[in-house]
């Protein structure tokens, strides 16, 4: 088994149009840059995103919306430091936005990856997200149902990689990147670096490799912050 | 209206305050912005353990310029730095510390809180775009739910209000609010007056809160570092 593919090109170049994308990261920590830009450069449109933010700048997801690939957002919080390309398009009614409280976000995402349809949270009750959804109480309690959520494609970011998918992840960067490859059809994962098999310590592997479809190595990643604070435009 | 420009609170008084009732080992987790200054005022010998919701807990402060590492980040997006004990996680463990009540006090930021501690701090609903990120999950979940805020907007109304206007974040969540001129606790519905700036009666702080002021023994003179106005 090798998991292993040359190029980010070449691991996107399946993905078709009308797809739901889920895209690691939060912020920049753990965006898989390289891999989002290949998706531009494939042009796969209508997509519908899901990821905690809506990018930032002009690269990365941002540059993703602003070359008008995304049909459908879905996300915690659509704010940053440069929001412009998601509020232009937005604004323009041009992309729906769905907004998910961030630890229902994660847990949905958790769901589909482990075959729960729906759960429970006490998140949200009372409020207008909670709306048109069924209400139960347990305990004394009222909680809010919420659904799972699977993805046909999962981008993600991690630091080791070997060629049966298993991966280690770097600080904060692992955030949604371990839920998200479990959510998907195919994952597609880069990583700062492809080892032997054998040379990740078992006891290390935060998500194993039966979750990832495709591995890809990208030494030296590019960081959104660094890309943004030097003015970056992709493409 | 009466004038409260000399004797309102700085944030960072607001913030100082709040971080005097957090006790040593409480974890918790403070919201971007404003109430991220809460982290510099903690009292010698109390350590509380900071958690952040992207997946680490117990962090360390900013680093430098130039020595940022941009893996490591609070959920502000701004770097932070390792300590010893530091630990991460993935997000879906990250919201079971949250929901599962595992930490002791989130801190946020308002737009309105009404008297039964309903708070409204995510959307204005005058067509901005909406942005929650883990507030929802943080104050139907945390065991105590604190407010900084000013005491009133920036035209003078209320923020301490009978019934929020603006959409929920959660419903008789908040159980203190830390404002830039009182301490009050919610309890039972009500507001409840601990402290309250000096140079401010009663009635002058009444006519800024717009539910009713209850007392429950002593009020205190809320008092802060001069250095901090």
């Amino acid at each position: 088994m090798d998991k292993t593919i040359q190029t980010p090109a070449e691991a996107v170049a399946a993905i078709p149009d009308g797809a739901t994308v889920m895209i690691g990261g939060f912020g920049g920590s753990g965006a898989p840059i390289e891999l989002i830009h290949a998706l531009i450069d494939h042009g796969a449109k209508h997509l519908t995103v899901v990821n905690n933010n809506a990018g930032n700048g002009h690269v990365g997801l941002a540059a993703l919306i602003e070359q008008g690939q995304v049909d459908r957002l879905i996300c915690s919080f659509p704010r940053s430091a440069d929001p412009s390309v998601f509020v232009e398009r937005y604004k323009a009614g041009k992309i729906a936005l769905e907004i998910v409280p961030q630890g229902t976000l994660a847990e949905r995402i958790r769901a589909g990856g482990a075959g729960i349809p729906a759960f429970y949270t006490p998140t949200a009750f009372g409020t207008e997200v909670a709306e048109g959804k069924p209400i139960a109480e347990f305990d004394g309690r009222s909680y809010v149902q919420e659904r799972w959520l699977k993805a046909d494609v999962a981008l993600i970011k991690g630091e080791l990689g070997d060629a049966h998918g298993n991966m280690t992840y770097r600080m904060a960067a692992r955030n949604f990147n371990p839920l998200m490859a479990t959510a998907a059809t195919t994952t597609i994962a880069q990583v700062s670096q492809i080892v032997p098999l054998g040379g990740i310590d078992p006891e290390h592997v935060i998500t194993p490799g039966i979750f990832v479809t495709h591995v890809v190595e990208v030494a030296n990643a590019a960081q959104e912050e660094e890309l943004n604070r030097s003015e970056a435009v992709y493409p | 209206m009466i004038d409260i420009t000399d004797i309102k609170l700085s944030n960072a008084q607001i913030a100082w305050r709040a971080a005097q009732d957090i006790e040593d080992g409480a974890y918790v987790n403070l919201g971007i912005g404003f109430p991220e200054m809460v982290a510099r005022f903690q009292p010698e010998g109390k350590q509380a353990i900071f958690h952040t919701e992207n997946g680490v807990l117990d962090f360390g402060k900013a680093p430098a310029p130039g020595d940022e590492d941009w893996d490591l980040i609070n959920a502000g997006k701004k770097a932070i730095t390792l300590k010893p004990g530091t630990s991460f996680f993935h997000h879906a463990d990250s919201f079971a510390m949250v929901r599962g009540g595992h930490l002791d006090l989130a801190v946020l930021g308002a737009y309105q809180v009404a008297q039964n501690g309903d708070l409204a701090n995510w959307s204005t609903g005058k067509g901005d775009i909406p942005a929650v990120g883990g507030a929802m999950d943080l104050v139907q979940s945390a065991k105590r739910i604190a407010v900084l805020t000013d005491h009133v907007t920036k035209k003078g109304d209320p923020k301490l209000v009978a019934t929020c206007t603006m959409p929920l974040t959660g419903v008789g969540c908040v159980t203190r609010v830390y404002s830039s001129l009182a301490v009050i606790d919610i309890e039972n519905g009500h507001f409840v007056l601990r402290e309250k700036v000096t140079g401010l009666s009663m009635d002058d702080l009444q006519s800024l809160t717009g539910a009713p002021l209850h007392t429950d023994g002593d009020v205190f003179d809320l008092t802060c570092p001069e250095e901090l106005a």
